[in-house]
């Protein structure tokens, strides 16, 4: 456990003195803020003052639902972009500047070493969502909320992100070169975003690849609906890639 | 301490290492001579435990260094060729975690540290990044993440590589001092540096050993028999004339003036004979010295050897 935390500190400490998180996070949240202001928050005054008119409507049209369901699957699309470069870095700087060698010749498990570097990745990304906080917090002073809708939808961007970063960082360990763990790994998780459009044709085969897909998950969880077949996704998703870069550390000793 | 067995590695089709086997005691420095590629790196490596070998077995403490490998990684400092670093870090930023991840106890971490930076004489930069370090800086960083938490076996390839005069005999004398607590395995080119520091040498050539000795031993095994340097006032000719005639006597070399060099055919004492010789003959003795083979001789004649 405290090679877990080692490595964890240090890496920590590497994303926050490096320029990597501080650009990230602005573009971040501008793109976050143009959204919010532009989009969601028109949309929301277009609909509430559509209800006002139509009393009718409001049964149909929730307009806070729909705002927070776009905010929380717009985030989790976001993600899908900026983990890759987040943990591009991880292992592949390692094999390349050496230091593989220091790192894999300590007397820390592989586990401990994935583990450490996974939570440091998730660290910073879960700072970048601590961030968007605030539109919800914007949004208590106009309207009456619902909590639980934002509670949920923050669980699955939380989980979705988790899922990002395992893969991320299985494509840092394939190569030592950072730009093609980035774009692997960027490739991978859109293959498993759209995936899930296969579902229409409606077939068996169309229906797995459904349920394997990123994106059909997060909806549910979006709109406040938490179901544990969405969660243990994600967390089986997680794992499956952790447990894989863990495979592919291993090699490394009987790849003779 | 270290037992190494049959220890081949194949880089595709071409052997790194072949076949080697060598012991190491505890105590002991051990410096592992051989030419650019001669596998030397390779063999640290697989010591290490960061490279498997393609078969054979090596041994630390009784600890295989593939399937037991975390254990054989606790008895460690390895300080790799060419030092990579975590150049994003300062020296004690990145110090401290080598003390975390070699398991330094949370409360003895700083005085660990400090304890290295003294060691290594990185007092005045241990707050500046490593990226910003010149080589000899980084060299001696790289060598105090090894010394972290006084690992009982140390593994350095190349330690004294780029550093300047001064620095390198700092860190030869901070090695020597490491003997007898520490074992002590180190990899060079630079033969002083050997005879220097190591109680033995294992001299290794395209993958296999050569020669496996003390430094003192190598020189005059290798050289076949001892050479002696004279110095006699008189006339040459004569003198060279003389001087061949003693029996044991293999060759004689004038070096000018009144210097000659007498190669003799084996450990025969000819010292008393020589005198007895150059006195009877009334010329007078001004210096008569064994010279042992440099270890760049012995080295170079292993080396051309193996290739002849």
């Amino acid at each position: 456990m405290s090679g877990v935390l080692a490595v964890l500190r240090k890496e920590l400490t590497v994303y926050f003195a490096t320029p990597i998180f501080y650009l990230m996070g602005f573009f971040f949240l501008l793109v976050e803020g143009f959204l919010f202001f532009f989009i969601y928050f028109n949309y929301f005054q277009t609909a509430s003052f559509q209800v006002a008119q139509n009393p009718q409507f409001a049964s149909m049209l929730d307009p806070f639902q729909v705002v927070f369901r776009s905010f929380f699957e717009d985030l989790g699309f976001i993600f899908l972009l900026i983990t890759p470069i987040l943990t591009m870095r991880l292992l592949a700087e390692e094999k390349r500047a050496g230091t593989a060698e220091l790192l894999f010749t300590y007397p820390l498990p592989d586990w401990a070493v994935i583990l450490g570097k996974f939570l440091a990745a998730f660290v910073v990304f879960v700072t970048l969502l601590i961030l968007t906080v605030v539109y919800p917090l914007i949004f208590a002073f106009l309207t009456r909320m619902d909590w639980g809708q934002v509670a949920s939808g923050y669980v699955g961007v939380f989980l979705l992100g988790g899922a990002c970063l395992a893969l991320g960082l299985f494509a840092s360990s394939l190569t030592a070169n950072q730009i093609i763990a980035a774009i692997s790994a960027f490739a991978l998780l859109l293959l498993f975003w759209l995936i899930g459009a296969q579902q229409e044709v409606g077939s068996a085969v169309g229906s797995f690849l459904g349920v394997i897909s990123l994106r059909e998950h997060l909806p549910n969880l979006a709109k406040g609906v938490v179901d544990t077949k969405d969660l243990i996704f994600y967390l089986c998703f997680t794992f499956f890639f952790l447990f894989l870069t863990k495979r592919q550390l291993e090699s490394r000793r009987w790849r003779a | 301490m270290i037992a190494v067995q049959d220890l081949t590695k194949y880089y595709g089709q071409n052997p790194a290492i072949s076949r080697l086997s060598f012991e190491v005691a505890k105590g002991e420095i051990v410096g592992f001579l051989g030419p650019n590629g001669a596998g030397k790196t390779t063999t640290l490596k697989i010591l290490a435990g960061f490279l498997p070998p393609t078969s054979g077995k090596a041994y630390i403490n009784g600890h295989d260094c593939v399937t037991e490998s975390l254990a054989v990684r606790r008895s460690l400092g390895y300080l790799p060729e060419t030092a990579p670093l975590y150049t994003e870090l300062t020296v004690s930023q990145f110090l401290r975690f080598t003390a975390r991840a070699k398991g330094v106890d949370s409360k003895d971490e700083q005085t660990e540290v400090d304890r290295v930076i003294e060691a290594c004489l990185l007092r005045e930069v241990r707050n500046k990044l490593i990226s910003s370090l010149s080589k000899g800086f980084r060299q001696r960083v790289g060598l105090a993440q090894a010394l972290v938490h006084k690992s009982p076996l140390l593994i350095l390839d190349e330690p004294t590589i780029g550093l300047d005069p001064a620095q390198i005999v700092e860190i030869r004398q901070l090695i020597k001092d490491l003997s007898g607590d520490y074992t002590v395995i180190l990899s060079t080119h630079i033969l002083p540096e050997v005879s220097q520091l190591c109680q033995r040498v294992i001299i290794i050539n395209r993958g296999q050993i050569v020669a496996s000795d003390t430094p003192e031993n190598l020189s005059r095994q290798l050289g076949h028999g001892s050479r002696l340097k004279i110095e006699i006032k008189g006339p040459i000719p004569e003198i060279t004339a003389a001087l061949k005639g003693i029996s044991g006597v293999k060759e004689v070399v004038s070096q000018g003036e009144a210097r000659f060099l007498v190669e003799t055919t084996s450990d025969l004492e000819l010292r008393p004979e020589i005198a007895r010789q150059v006195v009877a003959r009334g010329w007078d003795l001004l210096e008569l010295q064994v010279q042992e083979f440099t270890l760049e001789e012995v080295f170079l004649n292993l080396v051309t050897e193996e290739e002849a």
